[in-house]
């Protein structure tokens, strides 16, 4: 076993030992002296999920989709869905609504002053809006994740 | 050339349980209260419960019969929740105006003379506040706007209580005669800072309106009452006197912070400064025998300095539990911190505020609480306190990770921590 790896092994139990061990610093990478390295002047963060999902983070809020009414939308039982609550729905949109008091993922159908929330499987009726009935929208569905159960 | 101060006070409407029926429309018209640490008290009611006449603090087995009677649902304290909503309304507000003072975990200050003309003129950006944080999050808000702290206080006090402001309220904006009669028509003690028993004391005096207040003379206040409520009065009278972070903090809060004597950079030496905060203002929390439910960390850089890069932030931090334990407190104000810090800056100062206080003795008796664990804190406590005069504070900063285990007991009726668990996520189908 070489050096670094009995050290980092022996972390937990130093630091337990002695709390000022906490501050420890170790150099991973190797260091030459005069030259600094050409790649680092080109150095990124990394890809961040959040940065790819999230446009406006006080306004977004994430919901887990129960059932297969979405599935034509590739929207799975389990998925997580983020949603957006400073976006005005436009029509075509999938939405989470507020009807009787429930939440619903749908998308949303605006036409010749109908409002409809139609789900993506047929097995399961579209929510028609009655006349002078308004929209509940709680936001607008801007991405979904999925971890695959069987690898994670 | 600068503008006169003009201030907004942006303060979210029965902030716990609205952040409830934000995630749980069927609540919304539903009489409902929001208990405190271990389902002791009323500490937030929807005004449905306020028109039922339940008061601040009632205890819940007094009101069960009329919550059976009237469909009163009640909730476990969720200050993880809050936290996060707080954290987002914050958010909201600092694009509206950087110059921002986060009062309480549900009220901030904000300057906006200098920024109002952006939005169209003062009560047009207090609309737009509104809004704004009701659509992006879902919480009802009031805004007060006025030349002084005390006025928009005043002014937001008005929005909430008086259904013709619509949730705006610009002093400024009324004509003098009409804002006298405004202040004609609320009682003196509702002006900020002026307690109940000062109340009395002014009403012997016959000072029984905000009105009578501001005509009041300022040197007879200063006489009898000293230069604070002298100071009250000018506000009252549109003379700014306190400015953002100014005012010594009320037992509602506890805040310790300074000014650092050179600028710090790294994020070790910021958080020996954290955690002697921390350690600071938790010896001030045990002494009035109180616990805090929250923790606001902040950092910002010399703001003087126009040559250097600036940055600030702020994090409020809920705890699982309130507690008055350093090393839980500690523990999470470096959690913050952490998440706040970023490199590259030459930071001028650094602080903590403990929030959402309640007294200590109110939690005991309760049939969740463990009297065994809470001795083993104060002993703990006093042990630190030894360790600490001895040691330093670096002995106190090293044991502040693992001890949240300790504060496993949860309230019985408790939502979802809708925004922040990925197990408790709001379900839609």
């Amino acid at each position: 076993m070489d050096c670094l790896a009995q050290t980092l092994l022996q972390v937990p139990e130093i630091v337990e030992q002695n709390p000022c061990a906490s501050e420890l610093i170790l150099l991973a990478h190797r260091m030459s002296a005069g030259f600094p390295s050409p790649a680092a002047d080109y150095a990124e963060d990394g890809l961040d999920l959040n940065d790819y999902l999230i446009r406006n983070k006080p306004a977004t809020f994430m919901f887990t989709v129960r059932g297969d009414s979405m599935i034509g939308a590739s929207i799975e039982d389990g998925d997580k869905v983020l949603v957006d609550r400073a976006l005005t729905p436009k029509s075509r949109d999938i939405i989470v609504a507020v009807v009787d008091g429930e939440y619903t993922i749908k998308r949303l159908y605006k036409y010749r002053g109908r409002v409809e929330l139609r789900p993506e499987n047929p097995n399961y009726p579209p929510i028609i809006l009655k006349d002078g009935a308004e929209l509940q929208t709680w936001g607008v569905v801007v991405g979904v994740v999925r971890r695959y159960t069987s690898r994670g | 050339m600068s503008a006169a101060p003009q201030f907004a006070l942006v303060d979210v409407n029965n902030f716990y349980v609205s952040c409830e029926r934000v995630f749980q429309p069927k609540l919304e018209n539903v009489p409902l209260v929001v208990l405190s640490n271990n389902d002791g008290c009323a500490v937030a009611r929807s005004s449905e419960v306020k028109a039922l006449g339940v008061t601040m603090g009632t205890p819940w087995f007094k009101m069960k019969d009329l919550a059976r009677q009237h469909g009163i649902s009640a909730f476990s304290s969720n200050y993880v929740l809050y936290g996060d909503m707080s954290n987002r309304v914050v958010t909201i507000l600092r694009d509206f105006s950087p110059d921002i003072e986060v009062y309480s975990v549900d009220e901030s200050f904000l300057r906006i003379e200098s920024v109002a003309h952006l939005y169209g003129g003062i009560p047009a950006m207090g609309r737009q506040m509104r809004e704004r944080i009701k659509q992006w999050t879902g919480l009802p808000v009031c805004v007060g706007c006025g030349p002084t702290k005390t006025l928009s206080k005043l002014a937001n006090h008005l929005a909430k209580k008086n259904a013709v402001f619509n949730g705006v309220c610009d002093l400024h904006s009324l004509s003098r005669p009409e804002r006298l009669q405004w202040m004609h028509k609320v009682e003196v003690g509702e002006v900020w800072g002026v307690g109940r028993r000062l109340v009395n004391r002014l009403q012997a005096m016959d000072i029984h309106t905000v009105l009578d207040l501001r005509n009041a003379s300022p040197k007879y206040l200063r006489a009898q009452f000293g230069v604070v409520m002298e100071r009250t009065c000018s506000e009252l009278r549109g003379i700014s006197c306190l400015e953002l972070e100014d005012i010594a903090p009320p037992k509602q809060q506890i805040l310790s912070s300074r000014s650092f004597g050179v600028p710090v950079e790294s994020v070790a030496e910021l958080s020996e400064a954290v955690s002697t905060y921390v350690a600071t203002a938790a010896g001030k929390l045990r002494r009035q025998a109180s616990v805090a439910a929250v923790v606001h960390v902040f950092v910002q850089t010399n703001r003087f300095k126009d040559d250097e890069p600036q940055y600030h932030a702020g994090r409020l931090v809920p705890l699982p539990e309130p507690s008055d334990d350093t090393l839980v407190l500690t523990h999470y104000a470096l959690m913050g911190l952490k998440a706040i810090f970023k490199p590259g800056y030459r930071y001028k100062k650094a602080g903590i505020m403990l929030t959402l206080l309640s007294g200590k003795s109110a939690r005991q008796g309760s049939l969740f609480d463990d009297p065994e664990a809470r001795v083993r804190s104060t002993r703990r406590m006093a042990a630190l306190d030894a360790i600490n005069r001895q040691f330093g504070r670096n002995t106190l900063r090293s044991g502040a990770s693992g001890t949240a285990q300790r504060w496993g007991t949860r309230s019985e009726n408790r939502s979802p921590r809708y925004t922040t668990r990925w197990d408790e996520l709001p379900e839609v189908s």
